[in-house]
Protein backbone atom coordinates (compact mmCIF):
# COMPACT_ATOMS: atom_id res chain seq x y z
CA UNK A 1 0.00 0.00 0.00
CA UNK A 2 1.42 3.39 -0.79
CA UNK A 3 -1.34 5.37 -0.60
CA UNK A 4 1.18 8.43 0.25
CA UNK A 5 -1.61 11.79 1.17
CA UNK A 6 1.76 13.73 2.18
CA UNK A 7 1.53 15.13 -2.11
CA UNK A 8 -1.57 15.90 -1.99
CA UNK A 9 -0.84 18.18 1.37
CA UNK A 10 2.67 19.38 -0.28
CA UNK A 11 0.50 20.82 -3.33
CA UNK A 12 -2.68 21.89 -1.38
CA UNK A 13 -2.24 25.33 -2.31
CA UNK A 14 -2.29 24.42 -6.25
CA UNK A 15 -5.42 22.29 -6.43
CA UNK A 16 -7.17 24.91 -4.35
CA UNK A 17 -6.12 27.58 -6.92
CA UNK A 18 -7.96 24.85 -9.72
CA UNK A 19 -10.62 24.21 -7.77
CA UNK A 20 -11.28 28.06 -7.74
CA UNK A 21 -11.08 28.10 -11.39
CA UNK A 22 -13.19 25.12 -12.07
CA UNK A 23 -15.66 26.45 -9.92
CA UNK A 24 -15.23 30.09 -12.12
CA UNK A 25 -15.24 28.41 -15.37
CA UNK A 26 -18.64 26.37 -14.57
CA UNK A 27 -20.27 29.30 -13.14
CA UNK A 28 -19.27 31.64 -15.53
CA UNK A 29 -19.84 29.32 -18.80
CA UNK A 30 -23.18 28.11 -17.03
CA UNK A 31 -24.51 31.67 -17.17
CA UNK A 32 -23.33 32.38 -20.13
CA UNK A 33 -24.70 29.33 -21.82
CA UNK A 34 -28.47 30.02 -20.04
CA UNK A 35 -28.56 33.39 -21.73
CA UNK A 36 -27.41 31.80 -25.03
CA UNK A 37 -29.98 29.00 -24.53
CA UNK A 38 -32.77 31.16 -23.83
CA UNK A 39 -32.32 32.92 -27.25
CA UNK A 40 -31.67 29.61 -29.38
CA UNK A 41 -34.93 28.75 -27.09
CA UNK A 42 -36.99 31.80 -28.71
CA UNK A 43 -35.64 30.59 -32.13
CA UNK A 44 -36.43 27.40 -31.89
CA UNK A 45 -40.35 28.66 -31.01
CA UNK A 46 -40.27 31.45 -33.41
CA UNK A 47 -42.94 31.05 -36.11
CA UNK A 48 -40.59 32.29 -38.79
CA UNK A 49 -39.00 30.07 -40.75
CA UNK A 50 -36.24 32.07 -41.02
CA UNK A 51 -35.03 31.82 -38.12
CA UNK A 52 -36.75 28.70 -36.74
CA UNK A 53 -34.67 26.41 -39.47
CA UNK A 54 -30.98 27.90 -38.87
CA UNK A 55 -31.58 27.69 -34.84
CA UNK A 56 -32.33 24.08 -35.53
CA UNK A 57 -29.57 23.49 -37.72
CA UNK A 58 -27.07 24.82 -35.01
CA UNK A 59 -28.78 23.00 -31.66
CA UNK A 60 -28.02 19.91 -34.29
CA UNK A 61 -24.85 20.24 -34.60
CA UNK A 62 -23.94 21.90 -31.09
CA UNK A 63 -25.43 18.16 -29.73
CA UNK A 64 -24.31 15.91 -32.49
CA UNK A 65 -20.68 16.49 -32.14
CA UNK A 66 -18.23 15.77 -29.45
CA UNK A 67 -17.39 19.00 -26.57
CA UNK A 68 -13.56 17.97 -27.11
CA UNK A 69 -13.66 18.49 -31.35
CA UNK A 70 -16.02 22.02 -30.54
CA UNK A 71 -13.05 22.77 -28.23
CA UNK A 72 -10.05 22.41 -30.28
CA UNK A 73 -12.20 23.89 -33.44
CA UNK A 74 -12.69 26.93 -31.52
CA UNK A 75 -8.92 26.91 -29.87
CA UNK A 76 -6.74 25.69 -32.50
CA UNK A 77 -8.72 26.44 -35.43
CA UNK A 78 -10.06 29.55 -34.17
CA UNK A 79 -6.47 31.43 -35.52
CA UNK A 80 -7.06 30.00 -39.57
CA UNK A 81 -10.13 32.18 -38.76
CA UNK A 82 -8.37 35.34 -37.05
CA UNK A 83 -9.82 33.89 -33.93
CA UNK A 84 -7.21 34.24 -31.53
CA UNK A 85 -8.15 32.88 -27.87
CA UNK A 86 -6.54 32.60 -24.39
CA UNK A 87 -7.25 29.01 -22.97
CA UNK A 88 -9.64 30.07 -20.92
CA UNK A 89 -11.58 32.01 -23.19
CA UNK A 90 -11.61 29.21 -25.30
CA UNK A 91 -12.48 26.96 -22.52
CA UNK A 92 -15.47 28.72 -21.02
CA UNK A 93 -17.02 30.11 -24.52
CA UNK A 94 -16.62 26.61 -26.20
CA UNK A 95 -18.47 25.30 -22.88
CA UNK A 96 -21.32 27.97 -23.23
CA UNK A 97 -22.17 26.79 -26.45
CA UNK A 98 -21.91 23.30 -25.93
CA UNK A 99 -24.39 23.46 -22.97
CA UNK A 100 -26.80 26.16 -24.73
CA UNK A 101 -28.41 23.79 -27.24
CA UNK A 102 -28.86 21.75 -23.91
CA UNK A 103 -30.38 24.96 -22.39
CA UNK A 104 -32.36 25.30 -25.77
CA UNK A 105 -34.44 22.37 -25.72
CA UNK A 106 -35.16 22.32 -21.90
CA UNK A 107 -36.22 25.90 -22.08
CA UNK A 108 -38.65 24.84 -25.36
CA UNK A 109 -40.24 22.19 -23.63
CA UNK A 110 -40.66 24.51 -20.18
CA UNK A 111 -42.19 27.44 -21.96
CA UNK A 112 -44.48 24.71 -23.94
CA UNK A 113 -45.53 23.07 -20.62
CA UNK A 114 -47.52 26.59 -19.78
CA UNK A 115 -50.96 26.63 -20.59
CA UNK A 116 -51.99 28.54 -23.43
CA UNK A 117 -54.95 30.50 -21.70
CA UNK A 118 -52.66 32.24 -19.45
CA UNK A 119 -50.93 33.72 -22.63
CA UNK A 120 -54.20 34.52 -24.12
CA UNK A 121 -55.11 36.27 -21.14
CA UNK A 122 -52.20 38.43 -21.26
CA UNK A 123 -52.62 39.03 -24.90
CA UNK A 124 -56.30 40.41 -24.44
CA UNK A 125 -55.22 42.59 -21.75
CA UNK A 126 -52.67 44.01 -24.19
CA UNK A 127 -49.18 43.06 -23.08
CA UNK A 128 -46.53 43.73 -25.09
CA UNK A 129 -44.15 40.42 -25.50
CA UNK A 130 -41.43 40.94 -23.94
CA UNK A 131 -43.61 41.38 -21.21
CA UNK A 132 -45.23 38.36 -21.26
CA UNK A 133 -42.13 37.02 -21.94
CA UNK A 134 -40.44 38.47 -18.79
CA UNK A 135 -43.33 38.73 -16.60
CA UNK A 136 -45.04 35.06 -17.22
CA UNK A 137 -43.01 33.09 -19.20
CA UNK A 138 -40.26 32.63 -17.99
CA UNK A 139 -40.50 32.77 -14.38
CA UNK A 140 -43.17 30.07 -14.94
CA UNK A 141 -40.70 28.36 -17.18
CA UNK A 142 -37.76 28.47 -14.77
CA UNK A 143 -39.31 27.05 -12.03
CA UNK A 144 -40.69 23.81 -14.22
CA UNK A 145 -37.15 23.24 -15.46
CA UNK A 146 -35.16 23.23 -12.15
CA UNK A 147 -34.17 19.76 -11.98
CA UNK A 148 -33.52 19.28 -15.70
CA UNK A 149 -31.18 22.40 -15.31
CA UNK A 150 -29.34 21.29 -12.10
CA UNK A 151 -28.58 18.32 -14.39
CA UNK A 152 -26.82 19.93 -17.07
CA UNK A 153 -25.23 22.14 -14.34
CA UNK A 154 -23.95 19.21 -13.18
CA UNK A 155 -22.48 17.59 -16.75
CA UNK A 156 -21.56 21.33 -17.02
CA UNK A 157 -19.30 21.02 -14.17
CA UNK A 158 -17.52 17.86 -15.49
CA UNK A 159 -17.25 18.55 -18.82
CA UNK A 160 -14.46 21.53 -17.81
CA UNK A 161 -11.92 18.59 -17.13
CA UNK A 162 -11.63 18.49 -21.13
CA UNK A 163 -10.44 22.35 -20.90
CA UNK A 164 -7.20 20.51 -19.49
CA UNK A 165 -6.62 19.32 -22.50
CA UNK A 166 -6.24 23.04 -24.35
CA UNK A 167 -4.29 24.22 -21.04
CA UNK A 168 -7.08 25.88 -18.48
CA UNK A 169 -5.12 25.30 -15.05
CA UNK A 170 -7.79 23.73 -13.78
CA UNK A 171 -8.69 21.14 -11.55
CA UNK A 172 -7.52 18.30 -13.62
CA UNK A 173 -5.13 19.86 -15.03
CA UNK A 174 -3.77 20.65 -11.77
CA UNK A 175 -3.88 17.16 -10.19
CA UNK A 176 -2.93 15.37 -13.36
CA UNK A 177 0.34 17.46 -13.59
CA UNK A 178 1.13 16.73 -9.86
CA UNK A 179 0.70 12.75 -10.68
CA UNK A 180 3.07 13.00 -13.93
CA UNK A 181 5.65 14.81 -11.99
CA UNK A 182 5.05 12.60 -8.54
CA UNK A 183 3.86 9.29 -9.93
CA UNK A 184 0.95 9.62 -7.31
CA UNK A 185 -1.60 9.16 -10.04
CA UNK A 186 -3.92 7.42 -7.65
CA UNK A 187 -3.61 9.65 -4.70
CA UNK A 188 -3.87 13.14 -7.45
CA UNK A 189 -6.91 11.00 -9.21
CA UNK A 190 -9.08 10.25 -6.37
CA UNK A 191 -9.14 13.41 -5.39
CA UNK A 192 -9.60 14.96 -8.42
CA UNK A 193 -12.74 12.32 -8.71
CA UNK A 194 -13.66 13.46 -4.75
CA UNK A 195 -13.84 16.75 -5.81
CA UNK A 196 -16.08 16.54 -8.75
CA UNK A 197 -18.26 14.28 -6.29
CA UNK A 198 -18.34 17.28 -4.02
CA UNK A 199 -18.91 20.09 -6.64
CA UNK A 200 -21.91 17.82 -7.99
CA UNK A 201 -23.50 17.28 -4.95
CA UNK A 202 -23.17 20.90 -3.63
CA UNK A 203 -25.17 21.31 -7.19
CA UNK A 204 -27.50 19.19 -6.56
CA UNK A 205 -28.32 20.65 -3.33
CA UNK A 206 -28.39 23.86 -4.34
CA UNK A 207 -30.88 22.62 -6.46
CA UNK A 208 -33.39 20.99 -5.00
CA UNK A 209 -33.31 23.51 -2.07
CA UNK A 210 -34.52 26.24 -5.22
CA UNK A 211 -36.96 23.93 -6.65
CA UNK A 212 -38.64 23.61 -2.90
CA UNK A 213 -38.35 27.25 -2.15
CA UNK A 214 -39.92 28.24 -6.18
CA UNK A 215 -42.84 25.36 -6.01
CA UNK A 216 -44.47 26.36 -3.10
CA UNK A 217 -46.90 28.37 -4.75
CA UNK A 218 -46.54 26.92 -7.67
CA UNK A 219 -48.98 23.25 -7.41
CA UNK A 220 -51.11 23.22 -10.01
CA UNK A 221 -54.56 23.37 -9.07
CA UNK A 222 -56.52 22.82 -12.12
CA UNK B 1 -84.09 46.79 -18.09
CA UNK B 2 -84.91 48.08 -21.25
CA UNK B 3 -82.34 49.42 -23.39
CA UNK B 4 -83.15 49.34 -27.22
CA UNK B 5 -82.31 52.67 -27.38
CA UNK B 6 -80.44 53.35 -30.62
CA UNK B 7 -77.36 54.65 -29.19
CA UNK B 8 -73.74 53.16 -31.26
CA UNK B 9 -73.32 49.16 -30.75
CA UNK B 10 -70.14 48.52 -28.30
CA UNK B 11 -69.57 44.82 -30.87
CA UNK B 12 -71.41 44.84 -34.17
CA UNK B 13 -70.42 41.64 -35.44
CA UNK B 14 -71.61 41.82 -39.39
CA UNK B 15 -71.73 38.04 -41.58
CA UNK B 16 -69.00 36.64 -39.60
CA UNK B 17 -67.64 33.32 -40.97
CA UNK B 18 -65.34 31.30 -39.75
CA UNK B 19 -63.46 27.92 -40.74
CA UNK B 20 -61.05 25.35 -39.70
CA UNK B 21 -59.39 23.29 -42.20
CA UNK B 22 -62.61 22.36 -44.24
CA UNK B 23 -64.81 22.82 -41.74
CA UNK B 24 -66.99 25.49 -41.38
CA UNK B 25 -67.64 26.64 -38.00
CA UNK B 26 -69.52 30.28 -37.85
CA UNK B 27 -71.46 30.85 -41.19
CA UNK B 28 -72.67 34.41 -41.72
CA UNK B 29 -73.19 35.28 -38.22
CA UNK B 30 -74.88 38.84 -37.59
CA UNK B 31 -75.33 40.47 -34.01
CA UNK B 32 -74.83 43.91 -32.10
CA UNK B 33 -74.67 44.28 -28.05
CA UNK B 34 -76.02 47.85 -27.08
CA UNK B 35 -73.79 49.55 -24.13
CA UNK B 36 -75.36 47.84 -20.96
CA UNK B 37 -76.70 45.42 -23.00
CA UNK B 38 -76.54 41.47 -21.24
CA UNK B 39 -76.22 38.94 -24.01
CA UNK B 40 -76.21 35.19 -23.55
CA UNK B 41 -75.03 32.92 -25.98
CA UNK B 42 -76.22 29.30 -25.74
CA UNK B 43 -76.37 25.97 -28.29
CA UNK B 44 -75.47 22.67 -28.03
CA UNK B 45 -71.25 22.02 -28.09
CA UNK B 46 -69.85 22.41 -31.42
CA UNK B 47 -72.83 25.09 -31.79
CA UNK B 48 -69.74 27.68 -32.13
CA UNK B 49 -70.78 30.04 -29.84
CA UNK B 50 -67.09 29.59 -27.54
CA UNK B 51 -65.35 30.18 -30.81
CA UNK B 52 -67.46 33.28 -31.78
CA UNK B 53 -66.88 34.51 -28.51
CA UNK B 54 -62.89 34.40 -29.22
CA UNK B 55 -63.33 35.47 -32.78
CA UNK B 56 -64.93 38.62 -30.79
CA UNK B 57 -62.32 38.97 -28.74
CA UNK B 58 -60.12 38.05 -31.69
CA UNK B 59 -58.45 35.21 -30.45
CA UNK B 60 -59.22 33.15 -33.59
CA UNK B 61 -59.33 34.70 -36.59
CA UNK B 62 -62.75 35.56 -38.24
CA UNK B 63 -62.23 34.46 -42.00
CA UNK B 64 -65.14 36.53 -43.08
CA UNK B 65 -67.33 39.17 -42.23
CA UNK B 66 -66.17 41.86 -40.09
CA UNK B 67 -66.27 43.20 -36.78
CA UNK B 68 -66.48 46.53 -35.35
CA UNK B 69 -65.62 47.41 -31.80
CA UNK B 70 -67.03 50.76 -30.93
CA UNK B 71 -66.94 51.04 -34.42
CA UNK B 72 -63.30 50.42 -35.33
CA UNK B 73 -62.44 47.47 -37.76
CA UNK B 74 -61.17 44.64 -35.18
CA UNK B 75 -58.00 42.80 -36.47
CA UNK B 76 -57.89 43.52 -40.14
CA UNK B 77 -57.08 46.67 -42.23
CA UNK B 78 -59.99 47.23 -44.51
CA UNK B 79 -59.06 49.88 -46.35
CA UNK B 80 -57.19 47.97 -49.27
CA UNK B 81 -58.65 45.74 -51.47
CA UNK B 82 -56.93 42.47 -49.98
CA UNK B 83 -57.53 42.24 -46.35
CA UNK B 84 -54.52 42.12 -44.01
CA UNK B 85 -53.91 41.81 -39.92
CA UNK B 86 -53.44 45.13 -38.53
CA UNK B 87 -50.32 45.44 -36.73
CA UNK B 88 -50.23 44.20 -32.66
CA UNK B 89 -50.67 47.79 -31.68
CA UNK B 90 -53.82 48.39 -33.60
CA UNK B 91 -55.09 45.04 -32.51
CA UNK B 92 -53.99 46.02 -29.03
CA UNK B 93 -55.88 49.45 -29.57
CA UNK B 94 -59.00 48.24 -30.55
CA UNK B 95 -59.19 45.68 -27.96
CA UNK B 96 -58.32 47.98 -25.10
CA UNK B 97 -61.76 48.71 -23.74
CA UNK B 98 -62.11 44.27 -23.74
CA UNK B 99 -62.16 42.12 -20.89
CA UNK B 100 -62.24 38.19 -21.45
CA UNK B 101 -62.97 35.59 -18.36
CA UNK B 102 -62.15 32.17 -19.08
CA UNK B 103 -63.69 28.81 -18.46
CA UNK B 104 -60.31 27.84 -16.85
CA UNK B 105 -60.22 31.06 -15.42
CA UNK B 106 -55.94 31.64 -17.10
CA UNK B 107 -54.49 33.12 -13.83
CA UNK B 108 -50.68 33.71 -13.41
CA UNK B 109 -49.86 30.67 -10.68
CA UNK B 110 -46.70 32.19 -9.98
CA UNK B 111 -48.70 35.24 -8.44
CA UNK B 112 -50.75 36.46 -6.15
CA UNK B 113 -54.46 37.28 -6.38
CA UNK B 114 -53.77 41.06 -6.40
CA UNK B 115 -49.96 40.28 -8.41
CA UNK B 116 -53.25 39.10 -10.86
CA UNK B 117 -55.13 42.35 -10.96
CA UNK B 118 -52.25 44.80 -10.82
CA UNK B 119 -50.22 43.30 -13.29
CA UNK B 120 -51.33 45.06 -16.11
CA UNK B 121 -52.18 47.92 -14.50
CA UNK B 122 -48.00 48.24 -14.23
CA UNK B 123 -46.82 46.78 -17.32
CA UNK B 124 -49.42 48.36 -19.29
CA UNK B 125 -50.97 51.27 -18.10
CA UNK B 126 -48.33 52.15 -16.39
CA UNK B 127 -49.40 52.75 -13.19
CA UNK B 128 -47.09 52.71 -10.37
CA UNK B 129 -46.78 49.99 -7.71
CA UNK B 130 -48.47 51.84 -5.62
CA UNK B 131 -51.29 53.19 -7.38
CA UNK B 132 -51.95 49.49 -8.79
CA UNK B 133 -52.06 47.71 -5.65
CA UNK B 134 -54.50 50.19 -4.31
CA UNK B 135 -56.64 50.01 -7.19
CA UNK B 136 -55.98 46.47 -7.05
CA UNK B 137 -57.29 46.32 -3.21
CA UNK B 138 -60.65 47.72 -4.28
CA UNK B 139 -61.37 45.83 -7.15
CA UNK B 140 -60.72 42.59 -4.90
CA UNK B 141 -62.83 44.22 -2.47
CA UNK B 142 -65.36 44.35 -5.22
CA UNK B 143 -65.49 40.68 -5.86
CA UNK B 144 -65.53 39.84 -2.18
CA UNK B 145 -62.14 39.07 -2.10
CA UNK B 146 -60.51 40.97 -0.35
CA UNK B 147 -59.31 39.06 2.70
CA UNK B 148 -57.85 37.16 -0.46
CA UNK B 149 -54.91 39.54 -2.14
CA UNK B 150 -52.34 38.07 -0.65
CA UNK B 151 -53.08 34.14 -1.74
CA UNK B 152 -51.83 32.46 -4.87
CA UNK B 153 -54.37 30.86 -7.16
CA UNK B 154 -53.18 27.65 -5.94
CA UNK B 155 -54.65 28.12 -2.50
CA UNK B 156 -57.96 29.64 -3.53
CA UNK B 157 -60.98 27.51 -4.23
CA UNK B 158 -62.41 27.20 -8.13
CA UNK B 159 -64.86 30.01 -7.61
CA UNK B 160 -62.47 32.37 -5.64
CA UNK B 161 -60.08 31.87 -8.55
CA UNK B 162 -63.05 33.03 -11.16
CA UNK B 163 -63.82 35.69 -9.36
CA UNK B 164 -59.78 36.86 -8.85
CA UNK B 165 -60.31 36.54 -12.73
CA UNK B 166 -63.15 38.57 -13.23
CA UNK B 167 -61.35 41.32 -10.73
CA UNK B 168 -57.88 41.46 -13.19
CA UNK B 169 -60.09 41.90 -15.78
CA UNK B 170 -62.36 44.79 -14.50
CA UNK B 171 -59.03 46.79 -13.48
CA UNK B 172 -58.32 47.37 -16.98
CA UNK B 173 -61.82 49.34 -17.19
CA UNK B 174 -63.22 47.63 -19.95
CA UNK B 175 -66.26 48.57 -21.65
CA UNK B 176 -67.36 45.16 -22.64
CA UNK B 177 -67.02 42.06 -20.44
CA UNK B 178 -66.43 38.74 -22.47
CA UNK B 179 -67.55 35.30 -20.36
CA UNK B 180 -66.71 31.89 -21.96
CA UNK B 181 -68.35 29.41 -19.95
CA UNK B 182 -67.29 30.90 -16.67
CA UNK B 183 -68.73 28.66 -14.36
CA UNK B 184 -68.44 25.36 -16.14
CA UNK B 185 -65.12 24.24 -14.86
CA UNK B 186 -66.04 24.75 -10.89
CA UNK B 187 -68.00 22.39 -8.86
CA UNK B 188 -71.35 23.04 -8.52
CA UNK B 189 -71.89 24.86 -5.16
CA UNK B 190 -69.30 28.01 -6.28
CA UNK B 191 -71.15 28.62 -9.29
CA UNK B 192 -73.23 30.54 -7.58
CA UNK B 193 -71.09 33.17 -6.17
CA UNK B 194 -69.39 33.47 -9.35
CA UNK B 195 -72.82 34.22 -10.81
CA UNK B 196 -73.67 36.44 -8.14
CA UNK B 197 -70.28 38.85 -9.22
CA UNK B 198 -71.82 39.08 -12.86
CA UNK B 199 -75.39 40.02 -11.59
CA UNK B 200 -74.11 42.75 -9.88
CA UNK B 201 -71.40 43.82 -12.76
CA UNK B 202 -74.91 43.31 -14.94
CA UNK B 203 -76.91 45.64 -12.57
CA UNK B 204 -74.08 48.26 -12.56
CA UNK B 205 -74.70 48.31 -15.89
CA UNK B 206 -71.64 46.48 -17.33
CA UNK B 207 -71.78 45.47 -21.32
CA UNK B 208 -71.30 41.94 -21.52
CA UNK B 209 -71.39 38.86 -23.96
CA UNK B 210 -72.22 35.79 -21.79
CA UNK B 211 -71.42 31.85 -23.40
CA UNK B 212 -73.29 30.01 -20.66
CA UNK B 213 -74.85 26.48 -19.88
CA UNK B 214 -76.58 28.29 -16.86
CA UNK B 215 -79.95 28.79 -18.23
CA UNK B 216 -81.28 30.18 -15.17
CA UNK B 217 -78.71 33.17 -15.37
CA UNK B 218 -79.68 33.79 -18.71
CA UNK B 219 -83.03 33.97 -17.98
CA UNK B 220 -82.96 36.38 -14.91
CA UNK B 221 -79.59 38.47 -16.09
CA UNK B 222 -80.09 38.48 -20.05
CA UNK B 223 -81.57 40.77 -22.13
CA UNK B 224 -81.21 39.24 -25.21
CA UNK B 225 -80.51 35.51 -25.44
CA UNK B 226 -78.87 34.36 -28.66
CA UNK B 227 -79.50 30.32 -29.53
CA UNK B 228 -76.74 28.98 -31.66
CA UNK B 229 -76.89 25.72 -33.39
CA UNK B 230 -74.45 24.34 -36.06
CA UNK B 231 -72.44 27.63 -36.60
CA UNK B 232 -75.69 29.04 -37.07
CA UNK B 233 -78.17 31.92 -35.24
CA UNK B 234 -80.93 30.40 -34.90
CA UNK B 235 -82.72 32.48 -32.50
CA UNK B 236 -82.32 35.58 -31.00
CA UNK B 237 -84.72 37.11 -28.80
CA UNK B 238 -85.52 38.43 -24.94
CA UNK B 239 -85.56 35.39 -22.58
CA UNK B 240 -89.52 35.44 -22.36
CA UNK B 241 -89.60 34.73 -26.29
CA UNK B 242 -86.57 32.38 -26.04
CA UNK B 243 -87.55 30.34 -23.02
CA UNK B 244 -91.27 30.52 -23.15
CA UNK B 245 -92.34 31.66 -27.11
CA UNK B 246 -92.95 29.47 -29.73
CA UNK B 247 -89.45 27.54 -30.52
CA UNK B 248 -87.98 25.92 -33.05
CA UNK B 249 -87.76 22.16 -32.83
CA UNK B 250 -83.85 22.40 -32.48
CA UNK B 251 -84.37 24.82 -29.22
CA UNK B 252 -87.12 22.90 -27.80
CA UNK B 253 -85.19 19.85 -27.98
CA UNK B 254 -82.11 21.82 -26.55
CA UNK B 255 -84.09 23.29 -23.93
CA UNK B 256 -85.89 20.06 -23.45
CA UNK B 257 -81.98 17.97 -22.76
CA UNK B 258 -81.29 20.57 -20.28
CA UNK B 259 -84.39 20.22 -18.21
CA UNK B 260 -83.66 16.62 -17.94
CA UNK B 261 -80.56 16.39 -17.37
CA UNK B 262 -80.94 18.93 -14.45
CA UNK B 263 -84.37 17.01 -12.88
CA UNK B 264 -83.75 14.91 -10.21
CA UNK B 265 -87.57 14.91 -9.05
CA UNK B 266 -90.62 13.95 -10.61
Amino acid sequence: MTFDIQVIIDHLPEIASGFGLTILCTVVAALIAMVLGLFVALGLMSKAAVFRYPVRLYVEIIRGTPFLIQLFLLYYGGPSFGLYLEPIEAGIIGLAIYCSAYFAELFRSGFNSISLGQLEAAQIMGFSKISVLWRIQIPQMMVLITPGLVNICIILGKETTILSIVTVPELAFVLTGIGSETYAYAETLTVLAISYLILSELTARFGSWTEKRLSKYMERSI
Amino acid sequence: MNKQTKESPIVDVQNMSKSFGSTQVLKSVNLSVQPSEVMCLIGPSGSGKSTLLRCIAFLEQYSGGNVFIEGEMLGYNDNTDVRKLTSTNELNHVRRNMGMVFQQFNLWPHMTALGNVTEALVRVKKFSRREANEKGHAILAKVGLAERAMHYPAQLSGGQQQRVAIARSLAMEPSVMLFDEPTSALDPELVGEVLQVMKDLASEGMTMIVVTHEMGFAAQVADTVVFLDQGEILVKGSPQEIFQGEKPPRLEQFLKNYMDRNAFWE
